[in-house]
């Protein structure tokens, strides 16, 4: 005989395991393709209007960069894109992007993504997939 | 009636007040030493929003309640390139079931040696200096201090790890401590028996439940000097709010153990910043 503790605590476990592997992976969350393009554009549109750091944007291609953002984006969440520009330490070479072109665009960002209205959670979970790239992008 | 009209103007602020580029809640609050961080705890975080080749001001005033004392505690800071923090605080400590009350001032530096709180896998690194001079001795000096004045060093730590807690993010800091004070100072500065530095662990954790609001614990390991009563650990809750880049406010419970023999000193701590 199973005691209904024991039960209860399998139970509870099964059903842990069954939330997180039902969990969409984030690509998803964030609307798969249309909601990536969304944000792109979205900061696209930020970045045009931040005096900040719209002069770091003169001389680039917009087409291209949203088309390489996207697929970056794609792919970083776990999305069925492969990535196929240059490193982002290539892409920033004597940019000199400083701290304060960085919290800015990270600034930009959020704005888009608090108006997409994508949940906390997400845009925590992004975040964390961007920040890091700091040492890659900043000062070169 | 001047904290009312201090609020209106202060929310009305933000319209026309430019402030830098940090990102929201990531220049923490102020702590009543009047350095960046906690309430209780000073953090490796730079008080205001300067980003890189910014600078920012910030004022606050707060207000401690426990059951034998309260301290009111005002000040403000300059901030420069997300590097060093310059600020002054003045502290009136009211002893309101023993009568009196004495005052400090607090004068700091802190200088943002390595790591970013948000993009570097190393934390934020700082180094701080904190010179305090009291100004009413009588009450110190008759319990046992030997000094008015003293200087407290501390290197602290703090990081932002993303997507912790239920997908929010989670702030640590680690805080150690080399001092000599009494009460943060408030009681003056070593004893006869004990003149020497020693080093005190303080700690903070917080959740941020979105970008305006943060919820948390400190907790602040005191030297225990004086022979006359015994000294404890201060201990807090705190919720802060902020409302936008000029902004916060920061309630908390605390508990501050026993000060100067009155037993178990529990209350509440209300504070409101703005940063430009």
């Amino acid at each position: 005989m199973v005691k209904p503790g024991i039960l209860f605590g399998f139970s509870l476990l099964l059903l842990l395991g069954c939330s997180t592997a039902t969990q969409p992976v984030l690509y998803q969350r964030l609307g798969a393709d249309e909601g990536i393009s969304a944000i792109v554009d979205g900061l696209l549109f930020e970045i045009e209007h931040d005096a900040r750091i719209v002069h770091h944007f003169a001389d680039t291609d917009i087409s291209r960069f949203r088309a390489m953002l996207t697929e970056q984006l794609c792919e970083l969440s776990g999305g069925p894109c492969r990535y196929s520009g240059s490193t982002m330490q290539e892409s920033h070479t004597g940019f000199n992007i400083t701290l304060a072109d960085y919290d800015a665009l990270v600034e930009g960002l959020i704005k888009v993504m608090q108006r997409q209205q994508i949940s906390i959670a997400d845009q925590n979970a992004l975040l964390a997939l961007l920040a890091p790239m700091y040492k890659d992008i900043s000062y070169r | 009636m001047n904290c009312r009209l201090l609020l209106i103007i202060l929310c009305c602020c933000p319209a026309i007040a430019a402030a830098g580029s940090k990102i929201i809640a990531t220049g923490g609050v102020t702590t009543v030493e009047g350095n960046a961080g906690g309430g209780i705890v000073p953090w490796a975080v730079i008080n205001g929003y300067a980003s890189s080749d910014e600078w920012a001001a910030t004022a606050f005033g707060g207000r401690v309640a426990v059951n034998d004392f309260s301290l009111h505690s005002a000040g403000i800071a300059l901030s420069l390139d997300n590097s060093w923090e310059f600020s002054y605080a003045r502290q009136r400590f009211e002893l309101e079931s023993i009568g009196g009350s004495l005052s400090q001032d607090i004068f700091s530096v802190k200088y943002h040696l390595a790591g970013e709180l948000l993009y570097t896998t190393m934390p934020q690194i700082s180094v701080g200096v904190q010179h305090k001079r009291n100004q009413d001795f009588a009450l110190p000096a008759a319990v046992g201090a030997t000094r008015a004045s003293g200087t407290d060093f501390y290197l602290a730590a703090s990081k932002v790890l993303f997507h912790q807690v239920a997908g929010r993010n989670l702030l640590l800091n680690g805080t150690l401590r080399a001092t000599k004070a009494n009460q943060t100072g408030l009681l003056g500065f070593g004893s006869a028996t004990d003149n020497h530095y020693e080093v005190v662990f303080e700690g903070s954790a917080a959740v941020l439940l979105n970008y305006n609001l943060a919820i948390g614990i400190e907790y602040k390991q005191k030297p225990d000097k004086l022979a006359f009563a015994a000294e404890q650990h201060w201990r807090d809750i705190f919720v802060a709010w902020f409302i936008n880049k000029n902004v916060s406010v920061t309630g908390a419970y605390v508990d501050l153990g026993d000060i100067a023999g009155q037993g178990s000193q529990t209350g509440y701590y209300l504070a409101l910043e703005a940063t430009w």
